[in-house]
């Protein structure tokens, strides 16, 4: 199953034949106190460098999030995804929990955007699944609902089918669904790691679906994150997850996400492994 | 064993969260004729005092944070009915819940260990929340305090609105109000009408101490 993602001039795929793709987080404002002072003046320009380092990072597409507390977010993100769209033809992925926002997103954006994102409570998608039908955008939904996160990989693979169920009834096509199989800490619960890697292989086998979620969740509250986030990627690659949220400034996870791409048989013939090493030789 | 050697083997294991060996501790300690308040006060919550300063600076993680709160948390059910019975003040009760719509909980959980570790008697809620809960829990466990988390930008103006519940049902002068979670200021907790807000969870038991300290001495003058 392939999913398009696609700006005004270029198109991403997802899939679990296809390289991996990084979405690139930063362009988020939360714990960013000065960011946030910015963007509350109307100071968009510190977007326009999370833009460039994100691309240099190795980004496939960009999360654009604007949800800066005391302020005008609909109007805020809608002039965020101008400004992006602006500068990089990579696809963006509207991040906001407000649906007014999710609109002005889609609105001002140009091309097929990923919407992120909803849960599998039957109030949201009824909310969020005409604006993504009508938009003919992705949408990423959580696999929880309103009595929480699911502790076992059966209960969120029932939720999934519940989600399916409702995007089908939309008539929304299942290619255009990304699941979040919710990655929990490992270093407040020893199996969480276990149970989300579960979760994908069940998702995989049942539907098929492209997966994506905040990657660096797992390591949160231990020493050395990156090398923790770095080696439970490929590990989530091989099981099926084919897209994560993660800051593409860490050039360690980006390496070993393309290496499992290579190992997977997702990079025929070593071409971007290659072509990345050579890009980094000094040239002659 | 001494008293002595009980309440320093209980401080290092407590520390390493060996939780067997604390409970072990703690009956041993009991049986030997220690009074529960030593116990706690001279090795338990000395002990968590200490795990919260070394993640403040750093130096300690989320797992060893987690399992010392957890041994902790094993002696307190030896010690709590025997507390209750020489009728020592509390320290001040804590109600604690995620706000609806957020299912973030680390942080909160942490909140709980640091506050229990300083003698606190604290009764979480769990997460998503709703408005009617936290008030119906501020009238039945009447606590010192409330204390709100919020891990996403999109569902701290609950605080606002949970808030808002508590005045309509005439009990906001009753209770404290703290918030917290990682995109919450002190700004938006005073935009929002908190009594409280703190940035870590060794600050959060400082300024959950200061505000009961400060409304007690108000309501006795």
């Amino acid at each position: 199953m392939h999913t398009k993602l696609r700006s005004a001039s270029k198109e991403v795929i997802m899939g679990h034949d296809v390289p991996f793709v990084i979405i690139g987080e930063r362009i988020n404002p939360t714990g960013r106190k000065k960011f946030q002072e910015q963007l509350r003046a109307g100071d968009l320009s510190q977007i326009e460098i999370d833009v460039q380092q994100q691309v240099e990072g190795g980004a496939d597409v960009l999360d654009v999030n604007m949800g800066v507390p005391l302020t005008d977010e609909p109007d805020l993100l809608s002039r965020a995804i101008k400004l992006v769209q602006s500068k990089t033809d990579l696809p963006i992925c509207i991040d906001s929990s407000i649906i007014e926002a999710l609109d002005a997103g889609l609105k001002a954006y140009e091309g097929k955007a990923l919407v992120n994102s909803m849960t599998g409570e039957d109030d949201r998608m009824e909310l969020i699944l005409p604006l993504v039908k009508e938009h003919n955008a992705v949408i990423m939904a959580l696999s929880n609902d309103e009595t929480g996160i699911p502790a076992t990989a059966q209960e969120r693979l029932i939720i999934t089918e519940k989600i399916v169920r409702t995007v089908e009834k939309y008539g929304i096509p299942l290619e255009d669904l990304v699941i979040d199989p919710l990655a929990m800490t490992v270093g407040a619960d020893t199996e969480a790691v276990k149970i989300t890697l579960e979760t994908i292989h069940l998702i995989k086998e049942k539907f098929g679906l492209n997966m994506s979620m905040g990657a660096s969740n797992v390591s949160f509250g231990l020493p050395n994150r990156h090398a923790v986030n770095a080696s439970f990627l490929p590990m989530a690659m091989a099981t099926g997850l084919t897209s994560a949220i993660m800051d593409a400034r860490t050039k360690e996870i980006g390496t070993s996400v393309r290496a499992a791409d290579l190992l997977l048989g997702n990079d025929p013939w070593g071409g971007n492994w290659i072509s990345a090493f050579r890009a980094q030789q000094p040239s002659a | 064993m001494t008293y002595e050697e009980i309440l320093k083997a209980l401080y290092e294991e407590t520390m390493v969260g060996n939780a067997p060996r604390v409970l072990e501790l703690t009956n041993q300690g009991i049986a030997d004729g220690m009074t529960p308040d030593s116990i706690l006060f001279e090795a338990l919550i000395p002990s968590l005092e200490e795990v919260g300063a070394r993640f403040e600076r750093g130096d300690f993680f989320v797992p060893e944070m987690l399992i010392a709160g957890r041994a902790m948390a094993g002696a307190l059910n030896v010690l709590r009915p025997l507390l209750a019975d020489t009728g020592a003040e509390t320290v001040g009760t804590f109600l604690m819940g995620t706000v609806k719509g957020d299912v973030h909980d680390i942080g909160k959980n942490l909140v709980n260990i640091m506050l229990e570790g300083a003698g606190f008697q604290v009764i979480d809620l769990g997460v998503q929340v709703p408005p009617e809960k936290f008030v119906e829990a501020v009238k039945e466990h009447k606590p010192d305090i409330v204390g709100m988390s919020a891990f996403l930008t999109t569902t701290m103006p609950m605080f606002k609105v949970n808030i808002h519940e508590l005045t309509k049902a005439g009990m906001r002068d009753e209770v404290i109000v703290m918030v917290g979670g990682a995109p919450v200021t002190q700004e938006y907790a005073d935009a929002v009408g908190a009594d409280g807000y703190a940035a870590d969870a060794s600050t959060a038991v400082r300024k959950a101490k200061e505000l009961i300290k400060a409304k007690r001495q108000l309501a006795k003058a």
